[in-house]
This record gives structure tokens, sequence and C-alpha cells, in this order.
């Protein structure tokens, strides 16, 4: 009959220890993100008990009231839009040549590998700082705040973003179809416009969709820019109304009414954002699906 | 029939003048992008030099001394940058202090723990964290975080910390709920996303036979983080840290509507401050020109500078050898 082997009845210390350092471990883990979801929970909760209960027809169709009477953010809506709308349309095409130059052109070329380090300090740079920039160069010559200043400031937050996404996506465009397009004789800037554009065009949006979300909620670069606007305007030569700059002076007001704007003004931008953000990864979603 | 005969069917000239053209074009093309790449240069050194034109009478007036100089009042024109500059350091500090184990945490959590089905939903919820633009920190730090600090957490933390020594001496004061504490904290809820995405990059990275090596000769998870992914992603994790700093350097809104404003040193972190950001935001537009105008510009300098090279280094931590896209050329 062969011995049975012996097992020891418990594990050794050593090997206890190691196992609770872990199970330690894992709890702490668990915690750390039951904590940011929770931050992110106790954020969107508010913003839709205070907004929503702040949002009416109202907050579409009229502009911002004065103190302790009536009204709405249609003003800081319709300048906000603009803003977006301007910084966007400068800022996409003009990216996206960039990124272009970086993925495409000339890679490895010093003019490359510096624009590619500066811009992904850009990426991050203090917004405000953005915005001191836009006010020596546009504010102070034209002796005025207005909205084309303010759109230059977003469109400036914007560029470096879009020059990034497009660079990468450019970059995961197999070598195969530019090879393709060359034997076919198809010159160099064809060869980019059809093929390789056409090719990386859902993460180019993406990019795009992405610098929107961005500068949509961006407050700091138009305190100093675009500034505000008590009034429905949409002259992009003079001061304009828009909905981060409302929300900032609504917020720090002492008055209730001002402040249940701000509420709905943020629940606004947060909707907004967030909407855009889902819709920029469908777009990049699609495009894994596909390749 | 040849090329170009062929060319020359389609009856736009001759093979030689398409391919001049063609030439012309590529050139312009390239041409085009290559000043859209230069533009970016072009922003970076624009806001330098438009910063350094603006703050120059500022600093040729108090030199090495604004940066010292504890005394802000417009009303004299006497302007120092210390108390900001402290602020601006303080509450990034205390950001980081408690962001980075939290996005540690969080990447451990969501790397090596987290089941497969719900890696995806809550790694998107942690990407939302940052998309959330900084104002929506800033009005809901103000009108939830402040009311919960002021009656809760701050007072407490005087009754169990104020007496003890040296550490003591950072819990005094009345607890105002606004102050260098909660702005600092709402800073962390703002870096974490950041921080956490570029290490879950980072951590990913790791080739998966080194991590299934270490499980093999039986290390538990903490030992494999510890001996085989922290190792191997240790510049990666810098890196994100950095950029996480450099962030919460720069951020205005959301400290802006919980810091408190006020231009002074204050050994507690319960008392109201102000960040170089928070009193540009602030003051700015208040500014009459002249010297308070260029103070102010000088303090986006300074800003400027610090985020600039706190950014460069996680630049160059996070940099691989191949361009971006990792496609090498």
């Amino acid at each position: 009959m062969r011995p049975r082997p012996r097992l020891p009845s418990r594990p050794p210390l050593r090997l206890t220890m190691r196992r609770a350092r872990n199970a330690v471990a894992i709890a702490l883990a668990s915690a750390a993100t039951a904590i940011a979801l929770a931050f992110l929970a106790a954020v969107l909760w508010a913003l839709v008990a205070r907004g929503a209960a702040a949002l009416d027809l109202d907050v579409f169709l009229r502009s911002t009231p004065p103190p302790g009477a009536a009204g709405g953010l249609a003003n800081a809506l319709t300048g906000s839009l603009l803003l977006t709308a301007a910084a966007i349309l400068a800022a996409a095409p003009l990216g996206i040549l960039a990124g272009t130059y970086l993925a495409e052109i000339g890679p490895a070329s010093p003019l490359a590998r510096s624009a590619r380090f500066v811009n992904d300090l850009l990426l991050s740079a203090p917004s405000i700082v953005v915005g001191l920039f836009v006010y020596q160069a546009m504010v102070v010559p034209a002796g005025h705040f207005s909205g084309w200043a303010g759109a230059a400031a977003l469109a400036v937050i914007a560029l470096p973003i879009i020059v990034h996404t497009t660079e990468n996506t450019l970059g995961l465009v197999p070598d195969t179809l530019r090879e393709a397009a060359a034997a076919l004789g198809a010159p160099r800037w064809k060869a980019v416009v059809a093929v390789t554009w056409r090719a990386a065009s859902q993460g180019i949006l993406t990019g795009v969709l992405l610098a929107v979300a961005r500068i949509s909620g961006e407050t700091a670069p138009l305190l100093f820019t675009a500034l505000n606007n008590q009034f429905w305007s949409a002259n992009l030569n003079r001061p304009l109304a828009n909905l981060p700059v409302v929300i900032f002076q609504f917020a720090m007001s002492p008055y209730d009414d001002w402040r249940d704007l701000a509420w709905a003004g943020a629940l606004l931008i947060t909707a907004a954002v967030l909407a855009l953000n889902i819709l920029a990864r469908l777009a990049a979603g699609r495009r894994r699906e596909a390749p | 029939m040849d090329i170009e005969e062929a060319v020359s069917r389609t009856g736009k000239g001759t093979f030689e003048a398409r391919a001049r053209a063609h030439r012309a074009a590529d050139g312009g093309f390239s041409r085009l992008t290559a000043a859209a790449a230069a533009l970016v240069l072009v922003l970076l050194g624009g806001v330098v030099a438009a910063l350094v034109a603006g703050a120059a009478p500022a600093l040729g007036r108090f030199g090495g001394g604004f940066l010292t100089s504890i005394s802000w009042n417009p009303v004299t024109g006497q302007f120092g940058a210390l108390p900001a500059l402290a602020g601006t350091l303080i509450t990034s500090a205390i950001a980081m202090l408690v962001a980075v184990p939290l996005s540690f945490g969080v990447t451990f959590f969501l790397t090596e723990l987290c089941p497969h089905r719900l890696r995806r939903p809550i790694g998107t919820a942690i990407e939302l964290l940052a998309a959330i633009p900084s104002i929506i920190y800033g009005i809901w730090g103000l009108f939830v975080l402040v009311p919960l600090m002021q009656a809760h957490v701050e007072p407490v933390l005087t009754r169990l910390l104020g007496p003890l020594p040296l550490i003591g001496a950072l819990f005094q004061g009345a607890p105002y709920g606004i102050g260098l504490l909660t702005a600092g904290l709402v800073l962390a809820g703002m870096v974490l996303p950041y921080a956490a995405t570029v290490m879950c990059d980072a951590f990913e990275q790791v080739p998966a036979a080194f991590r299934e090596s270490a499980y093999a000769l039986g290390c538990t998870r903490l030992e494999v983080v510890r001996a085989v992914v922290i190792p191997y992603s240790r510049r990666s994790i810098v890196g994100g840290v950095m950029l996480g700093l450099g962030r919460a350097l720069g951020e205005t809104m959301a400290v802006t509507f919980v810091i408190g404003n006020a231009h002074r040193l204050s050994a507690s972190l319960l008392a109201p401050g102000t960040t170089i950001a928070a009193t540009l935001a602030n003051e700015f537009t208040e500014a009459s020109g002249g010297l308070y105008t260029s103070a102010l510009l000088a303090l986006g300098l300074v800003l400027l500078g610090i985020s600039l090279a706190v950014l460069a280094t996680a630049k160059l931590m996070l940099r691989r050898d191949t361009p971006a896209g990792g496609r090498p050329r």
C-alpha cells in the first residue's frame, strides 16, 4: 500500500502573509475605483438634480436676465455655438494639414520633430495662458473685447487636439494603400487626399468631435477675449455672450435665479460634451470594425 | 500602346507636362502642410513672446523680487507673486497626493482585477471624468463639496489633527469650506482620469508573456504588478504623473470657484488662498491696464514657464523611439 502524501494542514506563514498583502492591495484598488466612480456619479447627480429643476423652455428662448427677473440663456447658447463653430472652422483644416505633414510628408524632418514636441506641450498648456496671448494679440490692438478674439482663443486650444489625432490616425493607415496609390501613378497629394485621408476619415472626424467637445466647455480663455454680453447678439466684432462665462458669473453671484440658470447651463454643457464624446467613440468604433 | 500615348489620349497635354504639373502640385501641397505644421511652432512662440512683452514693465520694476514678495496691492501698486505661486504649488501638491494613489489603484483594478465584461464600461466612465469641462467641477465644488467640507470634514480635521505637533498647523482656523484643501481635492478629481488613462495604457504595454511567466511562478497579483509591471512601465508612470501635475498647475475654473481668492500666505490648508490661474481669472478684466495688467501677465508668464517645464519632462518620459502611431519609418 502506497503511503499517502502528507499535506500540510495549513499553508506556511510566508504564504499567508503574501496572500494577506495581496488581499489588502485588491481591496484598496477596488476602493479607489469605487471612489472614482462615486465622484463621477456625484457630479452627474448634482447636475441632473439641480440643472433639470431649472431647465424649461424659457432657458432656450430668452436672454440672460438682470438679477431678480425671469430669463434664459438664449444669448449665451447662440454665442457659444457661434464661437465653437468659428473656432472649429479655423482649427480643423489647419490641424488636419499639420497632422498630415507630421504623419505623411516629413515625419522624420526636424520641423516635424519639433512641431510634434511643441504640439504635445500645447495640448496640455494652461488654457488661461492662451486667453492672455489672444488678449495681447487681438484685444489690445483692436481696443475692445470681441467674439472673434474668443473664437481665436478656442481655435488655439482645438488645434493641437486635431493635429494629434490626425497624426495618430494617419499612422494607422496601412502602407499597402499608399503603395497601391503610388503604383497607379497617383501624385503624392492625390494619394494623400483620395486614399490616406479617406481611409482615415473616421478617425479624423473623431478628433474634430473631441476638439469640439473640449472647447465647448472651455471658460478660462474666453474671460478676457469674448468677455460677455447681457443681450442677444450674433455680432462677432463685439463682446459675445457665451455659456461658460455666463455660468461662471451667475454661479458666483448671490442671486438664486442666477444660480439656477447657472445649473441649467452646466447641465446643457455637460450633456452636449458627453454626447459629443459618445459620438466620437461611435465614429472611432465603426472604424475598428471595418478596417 | 505606350504610357505616353495613353496619357496624351486623355487630351490634357503631354506626359512631361502632366508630370511637371504633378510635381508642382506636390510641392505646393507639401509646402502647405509644412506651413500648417510650422504654425504650431509659431503659436507657442507667439504665446511666449506676447507674455514676455506684456510682463516686461512689471518684471523691470520689481525684478527678481516679484517672485519673493508677498504683497499684492493694486491700490499702492505693489505686486508680488509669492502667495499665488505658493497657492498654485500647494493645491497641486494636495491634488497629486490624493490623485496619484487613487489613479494607481484604478489602474491596478482595471488592468489586473476587473472582470472582462466590466472593463470597458468602467474604463469609459473614467475617461468621461476627463471629458467633463472644468467649470462643471468648479460649480459642483462650490455648491456641493464646499458645504460638505465646511459642515463635516474641516471641523473633524481641526479636532483630530489640529492638536498634533508640526502637521497640526496645517489644519487650524475657521472652517470656511473654501480654501486650499478644497481646491486641492477638486483638482485631484480632475487629475485622476488623466493619470489613470496614461498608466492604464502603460500597464497594457507590458507583454503578456512577462505577466504570465510571473503568474506561472506563483506570484500573487500584487507581486506581479510590483515585480514585473511597474519596473517595465516605470517611465510611463512618471510621465502620467507629470502630465497630471501639468494639468493641475494650470487648471483655472475648478480652482477659482473654491479657493477664496485671497492674496495671503497661510500655514493652514483650510485658509482661503489663491493660485496664479485663479488670480488671472478673477482680476484680469478688472485690471486698469498699466502696471497691474503687466503684473498679471508676469504671473501668466511664471505659470507658463512652470507648466511647460513639467509638461516637457512628462513628454520626455513618455517618448517612444518611433513617431506617434508606432509606425517606424
